[in-house]
């Protein structure tokens, strides 16, 4: 039976604290750097290192595969898992989520406004290539992901969410100086307050200098920071629309 | 060897189509020419370097001529114009200019016939250092030779061109054929080219001459070391698509992505701009000797693999006529495809055996481009690992040309040092036990990978022929490929095209038509 409070790793045997390593060294492989590698794996804490595989990747790098014993245990009962403040879900589930209850496309615009010049923070959640492997809003079946690129005015910004007849804007502001970025945000915000508009969509900020408590300050819905990719800012869309169904947002 | 017993004139028939709808956009690309093209040339007439707010000297001449309305003769008309009137080098002209001492098109006019057989010689001459460059690989192939096919072509992507350069050298080492070097993402939507040697990207370095030259270099150390000549790789797209291909063709890269629609469909860059930036950057790649490869491979990444195979094929015999039409010979195309079919399907490889055996029978005489499986790579590097042997055996078993190895960790991290040892160490196991399988295997007639060929021919026909009845541009807007549509107007860089006027001089595009004859 398993002890929760000091459960270790497994290989065949409970708590022969079995874990697997593979790793390079920057030098040329010898047997003396074969017990550096080996030395080194005791050093990380595990014990009995046996090094399985040592193999020559250049003349100056080489390769470990290694098998050690982990020793240490964790207590799993007192393990608190933080909640996730959104749930993340897939293209798929936010696809049909749009399709089962705002029943039509989502219209999105993306824009990076005013002077900033940097397309790709808009670029990796708006383009169907994404980044890093996570796809843009535009592959989204159910959204009309509309991406106007950098160096976007506000008032080009406002005119094009008529014309889309927008339920959510994104804006991206990636470079900033002097917090220039503020101003911007700002400026946004007002503008679509002053339009009547603020109300009927729902209004994301990201970028690496931005966080959600600064957005929320800035009147946003919600900001992003690094490592968003679109799911994420898709996942917050549905959600944010349906909480706030009846007052404008998503309804036909 | 054929073994799928295709029906020939259907192929034939493809190609008669996807002719068709590339000449209804050669039309258009022969009465227009862009921004980006005009750079280019001014690079081959040698004008390098940046101004002091790093803006390149190319983007500040052409951007003058284009807000004075009047590149429509072509910024050859301009440049060579002001040589005769003031005695002095492109590069002179253009410092001139774009410190505001020189007003191009207030200067006196010469004859057009003067101006034209100056531009002529002038190109003549650009366009011998691109022979050069050309001479010097056929050199180093019959002096080093080269991998067997299919062969293994590696990435890398630390940000940094010197760190770049060291890694590329130990992949060499470990048995790679091809490196391709990481382009910073935000590079294609640039409209201009960054200058100088790359060391803080992310990811990934830009596209510049410096950083071409200083891998070129690192390459050519190592081919000598090897004894195997090794190519190098870059990224011929975005808005500067032309002039990436005069800055390659100059340092001697070998393999250009260069795709006739991938920057329409997936950089949402302006159709009409691609279209015409395509045709020069090929006729500069043709002219240099580079492979091509192509991009539909990303097509897969977005669609269905099964659903959409058609596509693949049809996109690629498109490429292959827009190449064509740019003095291209079939051996220089890569023309892309990849092992992306869902792992759950049933029979899934028996689907990336007919397909890869397919295109390899439709293009006989090109060096396929096969990209390893990523929409379906997990955080499980085991099982990825066998994924990617799976798709070694696939192209070992169909006579691949160009085969991207796959990564272990293709989800998680641009590869590290020993991901790239353990992929080349599998590929050269599976290419080395598997060397002649192909020639020992035919296809049942009338098996299921036989009908899943001809089922995906046919399919492809009919989308060849709906496609050349509304028209590429159409065909694009309701977004036939990977599911995506772009408008004719939308998209970046489309302020960046102009009508060529009667005047228009560009005396290259008639020099490389006539291509590289071999007693150059």
């Amino acid at each position: 039976m398993t002890d929760l409070t000091n459960v270790k790793p497994y290989g065949d045997t409970l708590d022969d604290g079995m874990v697997q390593l593979s790793f390079t060294l920057p030098v040329p492989l010898t047997n003396a750097t074969k017990e550096a590698a080996r030395q080194l794996v005791v050093k990380m804490g595990l014990s009995e290192p046996s090094v399985v595989h040592a193999g020559e990747i250049s003349n100056t790098f080489s390769f470990f595969i290694i098998y050690a014993k982990c020793r240490q245990g964790i207590d799993i009962t007192q393990i608190v898992a933080p909640e996730v403040a959104l749930e993340v879900l897939s293209k798929k589930e936010v696809d049909d989520f749009i399709k089962q209850n705002v029943k039509r496309k989502l219209n999105v615009l993306g824009a990076c406004i005013e002077s900033d010049a940097h397309t790709v923070g808009i670029d990796a959640i708006m383009n169907m290539k994404g980044f890093n492997g996570h796809k843009g809003l535009e592959s989204y079946h159910e959204i009309n992901a509309v991406n106007m690129g950098a160096q976007v005015s506000c008032e080009e910004v406002i005119r094009k969410a008529y014309d889309i007849q927008a339920d959510a804007i994104l804006i991206s502001q990636v470079v900033t100086q002097k917090n220039i970025h503020i101003t911007n945000l700002t400026k946004l915000a007002d503008m679509l307050e002053a339009e009547g508009l603020r109300d009927k969509l729902v209004l994301v900020v990201g970028g690496p200098r931005i966080t959600h408590e600064l957005a929320k300050e800035l009147g946003y819905d919600a900001g992003f920071g690094p490592n968003t990719y679109a799911e994420h800012v898709a996942s917050f869309l549905v959600q944010a629309g349906k909480l706030q169904r009846g007052c404008g947002k998503f309804v036909t | 060897m054929k073994k799928l017993n295709l029906d020939e004139a259907k192929i034939a028939r493809g190609r008669e189509l996807a002719g068709q709808i590339v000449q209804q956009v050669q039309t258009y690309i022969n009465a227009h020419s862009t921004v980006a093209v005009e750079r280019a040339i001014l690079r081959l007439f040698g004008i390098d370097g940046v101004d002091q707010a790093e803006v390149p000297l190319v983007n500040g001449v052409v951007a003058r001529l284009h807000k004075a309305g009047v590149l429509g003769k072509g910024v050859v008309y301009w440049l060579v114009n002001a040589m005769l009137q003031l005695q002095q080098s492109p590069q002179q002209i253009a410092e001139a200019v774009v410190e505001g001492r020189l007003i191009l098109e207030q200067l006196p006019q010469k004859s057009a016939e003067e101006i034209a057989a100056l531009a002529d010689s002038l190109a003549k001459e650009a366009l011998l250092q691109i022979r050069c460059r050309r001479k010097e690989r056929t050199e180093f192939l019959s002096r080093y030779g080269k991998g067997p096919e299919p062969m293994l072509y590696v990435i890398v992507a630390t940000g940094n061109v010197y760190e770049d350069a060291i890694q590329a050298q130990a992949a060499a080492r470990q048995g790679a054929d091809i490196i391709a070097v990481i382009r910073t993402t935000g590079q294609s939507l640039l409209d201009y080219v960054p200058y100088g040697a790359t060391t803080t990207g992310f990811g990934g370095t830009y596209a510049t001459q410096q950083n071409f030259r200083i891998l070129r270099q690192a390459l050519d150390e190592v081919s000598k070391e090897v004894n195997r000549y090794i190519h190098l790789t870059n990224y011929c797209s975005g808005l500067c698509m032309p002039e990436i291909a005069v800055m390659g063709a100059l340092e001697r890269l070998d393999v250009m992505l260069n795709d006739s629609m991938y920057g329409i469909i997936f950089r949402d860059i302006n159709m009409k701009r691609t279209f015409v930036d395509q045709f020069f950057s090929r006729l500069v790649n043709g002219y240099a000797g580079i492979i091509i490869n192509t991009g539909e491979d990303n097509y897969l990444t977005t669609a269905d693999a099964i659903e959409a195979a058609h596509t693949v094929l049809a996109s690629e015999l498109i490429n292959e006529q827009f190449a064509f039409r740019c003095g291209m010979q079939p051996g220089q195309l890569g023309l892309g495809h990849a092992f992306e079919v869902d792992p759950s399907v049933t029979d899934g490889f028996l689907y990336e055996l007919s397909q890869a055996q397919l295109v390899r029978e439709v293009f006989p005489d090109s060096p396929i481009k096969y990209m390893p499986p990523t929409k379906y790579m997990t955080g499980n590097i085991f099982k990825g690992h066998v994924q990617d042997a799976l798709f070694n055996t696939c192209s070992i078993m169909t006579g691949q040309g160009l085969h991207l190895l796959g990564m272990l960790t293709e989800a998680i991290h641009t590869p590290h040092i020993h991901d790239r040892f353990l992929s080349i160490e599998s590929a050269k196991y599976v290419f080395n036990t598997m060397r002649n399988l192909a020639d020992e295997i035919c296809y049942r007639p009338g098996g299921f990978i036989e009908q899943r060929a001809k089922e995906v021919l046919d399919n492809t026909l009919c989308l060849l022929e709906q496609i050349a009845g509304i028209g590429l541009m159409e065909a694009l807007a309701k977004g036939y490929f990977a599911e995506i549509s772009r408008s004719p107007e939308g998209g970046k860089g489309l302020e960046g095209v102009f009508q060529r006027e009667p005047e228009y001089l560009n005396p290259f595009i008639p020099l490389m038509l006539e291509g590289v004859h071999e007693d150059d």
